[in-house]
């Protein structure tokens, strides 16, 4: 107060609420408090609370003891847990791939000089903002087993002879999931990259193609290093939100068949809720994050690393 | 022939090389794998909207007409959502918690950024980063602890369990969404204001947020649809029919065994999409440079 009233020496003389209000520390605390409360009670606390959870017993309507890590034993010889872990490594990395990919060709694609440019890239982005859990379900009856349309289309076309099985058999059922997932996840890389794609100076290209670079060098030597900032950033969230999936296998599979699109999420959530194995549950959910540390890391500082070989300080 | 350079001449004043390209090979490299590409992500759109006006017999019978056309359009699907299930309960629920949770999170946010961009408390930098850290924390590992938080503060089944959880990743991305947008609004402005005596709250209030409303409107369209489309906090906290939310209830209570209404599911995904769809073709511009802008920052 008294350091508030000497910095305010010749201005307007005021009251001390309002000049309490004025200090810059008291302020700062009142302005972070609403965020800081939320944050500390749903994010911090129950993230510290899942890993204790993880180590006791803890059932729906019954509270737990410290069991040390039993659950985590339990897990290690269960042999539906690694079928599982598998799965989610597959589906992330698939998935993945094919989502940049795909993307960065659209994002190439979108960045030509195109007529009705706003509106495509307006109806491109449709996919992500729809609810994920409603067209899953639009997919789930795309993949129907009786009448399904793209058996359908295929049959007319004379590609197959009978309706293909998507979501019966384990390996056509984690097919379906993954173009389900790169269908909805291809917009958001798609735009982000293209955002990343306008800030490179076309005499970059021009100056390339003055020293003979071909378009394949072009995209390689001048697009890639240029994109990698923004890239590298976009896989990060990418794989993380694919790693912990739950809404697309939940709606379309639940977990099957005999588990082989079960992710860590659902697993989870399975063991969990309709189990009642909350402790259980807990476990599944804290294995997740070392694997999301870890592909964090690798997804942020490998890219960042090249950037930095290359000798790029383009922020 | 005229057309192409018409077309070379047009696209040459544009973008440096593009001239180089002519329209043959344009439409293969170009506008076909486009075509193909829109088709692709516009399709299961098209599906839904399609199987929900069409009369339950057309819809299994692929072999008489052709499933890509209604003969005799309906509006039974439509019908029994809203007057055969508890849809329009979902849709109110759905609303408010995705407006409450909304404006719970742009007013938090907004004084979070402002504290730590303009402020420039002790520490500030590293609350900044701690807050884009609690962006990265997925709700999949969340749910479980938070399913037992929410049960212990008697808040199981009620709206207040969402409007309460889903700033956990509103605020994170809201946050990191408004320090962009009071970084680019220069400093010198609030410095006017310092000297002719107004106090920090009035800075915010009468000069810095009139300046970033478009930051505003941006974080704001984009919470609410992430709320409008959040599933697995909605599924773990809510068990009585008439408090679940659209994407929720649609999933839980339309299908009844192995009986799938699919007529009926399809019209509760078309209208469930709807309500975020028209919001996004009127502020496309702002969902895109709130993506981009979170992404870049």
């Amino acid at each position: 107060m008294a350091t508030a009233a000497l910095n305010r020496t010749g201005s307007i003389v005021r009251k001390p609420l309002v000049d309490l209000l004025d200090n810059r520390n008291v302020l700062s605390v009142i302005c972070m408090a609403p965020a800081a409360i939320l944050l500390l009670t749903f994010l911090t606390y129950p993230l510290g609370l899942g890993v204790w959870l993880g180590f006791t017993d803890t059932k729906i309507g019954r509270p737990g003891f410290f069991i040390g890590l039993e659950n985590y034993i339990s897990l290690f010889d269960d042999s539906v847990f690694w079928l599982v872990v598998f799965n989610t490594l597959l589906y992330t990395t698939v998935a993945t791939v094919l989502k940049f990919g795909l993307g960065l060709y659209l994002a190439l694609l979108l960045n030509n000089h195109l007529p009705f440019k706003a509106i495509l890239r307006a109806i491109i982005l449709l996919p992500w903002i729809v609810p994920t859990v409603l067209s899953a379900i639009a997919f789930w009856w795309i993949y129907d087993a009786q009448f399904s349309i793209l058996s359908y289309m295929l049959q007319k076309m004379g590609l197959i002879d009978q309706y293909i099985d998507f979501l019966g058999k384990p390996n056509n059922a984690r097919a379906s999931l993954i173009a389900a997932n790169v269908w909805r996840g291809i917009p958001f890389v798609a735009i982000c990259l293209l955002a990343g794609l306008q800030t490179i100076s076309p005499s970059l290209y021009e100056a390339a193609a003055l020293d003979g670079a071909t378009p394949w060098q072009r995209f390689r030597h001048v697009t890639m290093p240029m994109l990698m900032p923004i890239l590298s950033i976009v896989l990060t969230f990418s794989v993380l939100f694919t790693f912990t999936d739950f809404q697309l296998i939940y709606a379309i599979t639940r977990g099957g068949p005999v588990n082989s699109t079960h992710l860590m999420a659902t697993l989870a959530f399975q063991r969990a809720i309709p189990g009642g194995q909350l402790g259980e549950g807990a476990a599944i959910a804290t294995a997740m994050i070392p694997f999301l540390v870890a592909a964090t890391l690798s997804s942020y500082f490998g890219l960042q690393r090249r950037k930095w070989q290359q000798g790029e300080s383009d922020g | 022939m005229a057309e192409t350079t018409v077309d070379t001449q047009k696209a040459a004043d544009s973008t440096g090389m593009a001239y180089l390209n002519t329209l043959p090979r344009r439409v293969v490299t170009l506008y076909v794998p486009l075509f193909v590409f829109m088709v692709v992500l516009l399709f299961p759109f098209y599906w839904m909207a399609v199987t929900t006006f069409k009369p339950n017999d057309e819809l299994y019978s692929y072999k008489e007409n052709s499933p890509f056309l209604i003969k005799n359009p309906t509006l039974a699907n439509v019908e029994k959502l809203l007057f055969n299930t508890n849809y329009p309960e979902w849709l109110f629920n759905t609303m408010l918690v995705a407006v409450v949770a909304t404006a719970l999170s742009i007013f938090a946010s907004v004084l979070a950024a402002y504290a730590i961009q303009r402020l420039r408390f002790r520490g500030a930098q590293t609350i900044g980063l701690m807050i884009f850290l609690a962006y990265l924390v997925p709700p999949s590992i969340l749910f479980i602890p938070l399913a037992t938080i929410i049960y212990g503060l008697g808040l199981y089944d009620t709206s207040w369990a969402l409007i309460l959880t889903y700033p956990t990743f509103l605020i994170p991305f809201c946050t990191w969404l408004m320090m962009g947008y009071f970084k680019s609004i220069p400093y010198e402005l609030e410095e006017c204001a310092l000297i002719d005596g107004a106090t920090r709250l009035q800075i915010l209030w009468r000069i810095t947020l009139p300046l970033a409303v478009p930051g505003l409107i941006s974080a704001g369209i984009f919470a609410f649809t992430l709320s409008w489309n959040e599933f697995i906090y909605a599924l773990a906290f809510i068990s009585s029919s008439e408090e679940k939310t659209v994407p929720v209830g649609v999933l839980t209570q339309l299908v009844e065994g192995d009986v799938y209404h699919w007529g009926a599911l399809m019209a509760g995904a078309l209208f469930g999409s709807l309500p975020v769809a028209v919001l996004y073709s009127f502020f496309v511009e702002y969902y895109v440079s709130s993506l981009t802008g979170a992404v870049k920052e």
